[in-house]
């Protein structure tokens, strides 16, 4: 196949493929809308003994207070209803419950992120803890570690401890795992020639942590911290929910699916995601900065 | 607070360190032996843990509400498997199970058709990758209000769960086959299933196991955080979030156990398939 280059490149592979791939889920989107929210509108007819037009009852299925399936454009306009018309300080703002959500979300990151660097740290120079730790942590990774989650934050509470730094604990908790793993990977893979030229420079241990083995790790770490900072979202959301619904993106998902408003699920759950990609893009953006100051860059 | 118990505690942890360090040190040339030793480190290691778990939560007297004793949880592990296998049977056997032979199938069968159109490939990936990172458990709500509260909506979560997972490894695992060996079966003159069959998806086998290994943990999340949701009155997570309502914590510790094990013996079921089917992958050669 011919290699395209430049604006050419980006235009058929990038834009035009993906805006199509989009372009198709957003018509089958606005078709399943149709269909699944059309049972409702032909029964009101029914018992109404109207008939309705095909026209009537497709613009009627997409202006549904709680659609099975609201349309796009009706989660659109909630989204701009709920970020840009209302206070950033309302309860009922988007940006307010997404913040709540995006500040213990990044607390646990940092705090999971540095846990996990540590015990890196720990596992590579300590034969012991090699052996004894990190079974453990490769076994815990099978254990479905959400479910603790209620209980974590029900718990904390009975002592006293409640807001941010519960839900933080369950985002550190789930965002550690990668950390570890990825940077135990990655602080052991200078090779065997590169220890040994640290060596012949009589390089004692942190010197050659700092040197050699910590910017190896880099690149490690960023790939990590990536999955990390998606999990680390998913443990803040679900960490709202067992609070019984205050505030948070997981909350807006409980409350709406309490009484039935599909339209504020959907809203919070676009939210969510472009939170979640924000923030990957963001970890993205800073390992490029990193590595091409590092020199790493391909 | 009770001193005995909290010094011998302390005695164990030091004898058990001191153990594992001797041990860790060790470097035996018999292999037997050197499995054995490398097995018995984390298993001392875990022991201490659960030693100082229960030393603790009987020497300081701490309130079962807060963190009961491994005893006391495996009391109740043991006097009520009635209710846990009830749960484990609604949320795994019912919900996961379906979900995840749904989930994994469809995301490979999307995945050979996506490899065999290019231009599907372009636009279809970078969202699955996307879609992968997005927090999918969120989900959960629509699902139930779709299909019910009973299981069928469970699976549906991890279903579209697992889809992308499955869909993102399995193209990337399609693409693992060099461009010498794929001339190479050009050249026996095999058509694009022979090629497909007794190439491609032999190479793309450890990518797909990667993915069935992280959706066996999703899967069960997935399950888990739905029935949260919303559910009949049995099932792993309802029990769970009533269980905590209810400030039974040895209850919740009990199905966290159950939880536990059901995830490391399918993951361990899944690495010992992938053993037997990518014997020929150079980390299982010895």
């Amino acid at each position: 196949m011919r290699e395209r280059q430049g604006p050419s490149w980006f235009f058929f592979d990038r834009l035009l493929p993906i805006g199509t791939v989009v372009l198709v889920i957003i018509l089958l989107w606005y078709g399943f809308a149709v269909l699944l929210n059309a049972k409702f509108e032909l029964d009101q007819a029914a018992r109404a003994k109207k008939q309705i037009s095909t026209m009537e009852l497709v613009q009627k299925t997409m202006a549904q207070d709680r659609p099975v399936l609201p349309a796009p454009h009706q989660v659109a306009t909630e989204i701009w209803n709920t970020t840009a018309l209302k206070k950033v300080t309302s309860k009922r703002s988007l940006v307010y419950h997404g913040w709540i959500t995006l500040r213990s979300t990044l607390l646990g990151f940092v705090m999971g992120t540095l846990l996990g660097i540590g015990l890196a740290a720990l596992i590579v120079h300590s034969r012991v803890l090699d052996k004894s730790l990190m079974p453990w942590i490769i076994a815990s990774q099978t254990i479905p570690i959400l479910a603790i989650a209620p209980m974590i934050i029900v718990v904390l509470n009975a002592i006293g401890i409640s807001g941010v730094l519960p839900k933080a604990l369950i985002s550190t908790y789930l965002s550690f795992f990668p950390v570890a793993v990825g940077m135990v990977k990655g602080l052991r893979s200078p090779d065997l020639m590169l220890m040994d030229l640290m060596r012949t420079y009589n390089a004692n241990r942190s010197q050659i942590f700092w040197k050699l083995r910590w910017p190896a790790a880099v690149p490690f770490l960023f790939t990590s911290m990536k999955v990390a900072v998606a999990i680390s979202l998913v443990g803040a959301i679900v960490g709202e929910l067992p609070t019984g619904a205050v505030a948070g993106l997981g909350a807006r998902l409980l409350t709406g699916s309490y009484y039935g408003q599909t339209i504020q699920i959907w809203s919070a759950l676009v939210a969510a995601a472009v939170l979640a990609a924000a923030l990957v893009i963001m970890v993205d953006l800073v390992s490029r900065l990193v590595t091409r100051h590092m020199g790493m860059a391909q | 607070m009770n001193y005995a118990i909290l010094v011998s505690v302390a005695l164990f942890w030091m004898f058990a360190w001191f153990m594992n360090t001797r041990l860790a040190m060790l470097s035996p040339a018999n292999p037997v032996v050197a499995r054995a030793v490398n097995l018995f480190i984390p298993v001392l290691f875990g022991i201490t843990l659960i030693v100082i778990w229960e030393g603790l939560a009987r020497g300081l007297h701490i309130p079962q509400v807060l963190l009961p004793a491994p005893s006391s949880i495996w009391a109740r592990i043991t006097s009520s498997t009635g209710i846990l296998w009830a749960d484990f049977y609604q949320t795994f056997m019912k919900a996961v199970l379906a979900g995840f032979t749904l989930g994994c199938g469809s995301g490979f069968v999307v995945a050979i058709i996506v490899d065999r159109v290019p231009f599907l490939r372009r636009g279809l990936l970078p969202i699955g990758n996307l879609v992968a990172a997005l927090p999918v458990v969120g989900i959960a709500p629509i699902m139930v209000m779709w299909f019910g509260f009973d299981w069928p909506s469970k699976a549906a979560v991890v279903v579209v769960m697992t889809f992308f997972p499955m869909l993102v490894n399995t193209v990337a695992g399609l693409a693992a086959s060099s461009s010498m060996e794929r001339d190479l079966m050009r050249t026996y003159a095999s058509d694009y299933w022979q090629t497909l069959f007794k190439l491609r998806l032999p190479a793309a086998m450890p990518f797909i196991f990667n993915a069935l290994k992280i959706n066996s943990t999703l899967a069960l999340i997935g399950a888990i955080v739905a029935e949260f949701f919303g559910t009949p009155i049995v099932g792993m997570g309802f029990r769970i979030s009533t269980e905590v309502g209810r400030m039974n914590i040895d209850m919740v510790w009990a199905e966290i156990f159950v939880a536990a094990l059901a995830g490391s013996i399918s993951y361990g079921l899944i690495a010992l398939l992938e053993r037997a089917v990518t014997f020929w992958h150079p980390s299982y050669r010895a």
